[in-house]
């Protein structure tokens, strides 16, 4: 999940929100208390389907894997600024803060306030929650050339 | 501010329903003019009117065409409709702020005229200035229609998209929040 983007001037914005697409409406809602803007919903927030494809193996032809549950909110604020959010799931409350954020974090005055009360805790979170699943399944991996070695 | 950011309906469900029964209702009478409630804040230079019809009627399997005044609203639609770009005589829809030639729009084929184009066409006024008389399916007695706005030959050319049958194309006239249809079964004379 530590996502490792190429820094680009759209990075920072990819990094933020893939950040809210993770967190819950109740983190969310916590942590934004005060720092939503006043913004008028354009689109959504509304449900919708988005196909997942998987791959068999590093080599193996994309396949269609099933579709997945998503809402999208896109929102505009006072200054003008447009939010946008997908999310997994169906919580549309979830989606419509996130695009609110998204909107208040392109704003020179409000970003660094948001980054801090709301980016900065959820990334560390998701991130600690990242590591704690890899390491539970780095314990159950099977090192072949153990094995390869133990049986010569 | 770019022109995306104009929201579409604000109950999208409710909303397309009410402006398909007020398109299904106009093309049913002919001439009869009906009132959309549409989206609260349409994009310029688009009416409430021609907007509705636009959220109500296109989506990503139509393509879409616009004339260059009414380019300025194509990231609106697109944003919120997902409808191709098109060239005029491929379009299913064409969107027009001004009178444009019926005949250079797809009229579809006599195996399925179903095909053919439905021409959007923004107007000044509908209710006053030049009266048309109606005649045709779903109208008991020739009625009239008021429209402002017309390009001088419509007549004529109506006549000959008329002529055309099965093929044709079907037009939905807008001004402001009032909508109506002139299907290609309607014959208009002068009124």
């Amino acid at each position: 999940m530590p996502t490792l983007l190429p820094s680009s001037p759209q990075s920072a914005r990819q990094r933020w929100m893939a950040t809210l697409a993770r967190a819950s409406a109740d983190e969310l809602t916590a942590r934004a208390e005060g720092l939503l803007p006043t913004y008028t919903r354009l689109r959504g927030p509304e449900l919708g389907l988005v196909m997942l494809q998987g791959r068999a193996g590093g080599t193996g032809q994309p396949f269609n894997l099933g579709e997945a549950t998503v809402s999208r909110c896109t929102i505009r604020t006072e200054a003008g600024l447009l939010g946008h959010a997908y999310c997994l799931g169906r919580d549309l409350r979830r989606a419509e803060l996130a695009a609110a954020l998204d909107a208040a974090l392109q704003d020179p005055a409000a970003h660094d306030a948001v980054q801090r009360a709301v980016i900065a805790p959820l990334a560390a979170t998701q991130a600690e929650a990242a590591a704690t699943t890899a390491r539970r399944a780095a314990a159950t991996q099977v090192q072949f050339f153990t094995m390869a070695t133990m049986r010569s | 501010m770019t022109n995306l950011a104009h929201p579409g309906f604000v109950d999208p469900v409710h909303d397309a329903q009410a402006g398909f029964r007020a398109v299904l209702e106009a093309m049913a009478r002919p001439g009869c003019v009906h009132v959309v409630a549409g989206p609260p804040e349409p994009p310029p230079p688009l009416d409430r009117a021609t907007a509705c019809v636009l959220l109500t009627l296109v989506d990503i399997d139509t393509p879409l065409w616009l004339d260059d005044a009414a380019e300025a609203a194509r990231p609106w639609g697109t944003f919120h409709t997902g409808a191709p770009a098109a060239v005029l005589g491929h379009a299913a829809f064409a969107l027009a702020l001004s009178p444009i030639k019926l005949a250079t729009l797809d009229a579809g084929t006599d195996e399925g005229p179903e095909d053919s184009a439905t021409l959007i066409l923004q107007v000044a006024a509908l209710g006053t200035g030049r009266l048309l008389r109606l005649e045709g399916p779903g109208l008991a007695a020739p009625t009239t229609l008021a429209v402002d706005g017309l390009a001088p030959d419509f007549v004529a050319q109506w006549a000959a998209n008329h002529a055309r049958y099965p093929r044709g194309i079907d037009l939905i006239l807008c001004a402001g929040d009032r909508l109506a249809a002139l299907p290609r079964t309607v014959s208009i004379k002068e009124g």
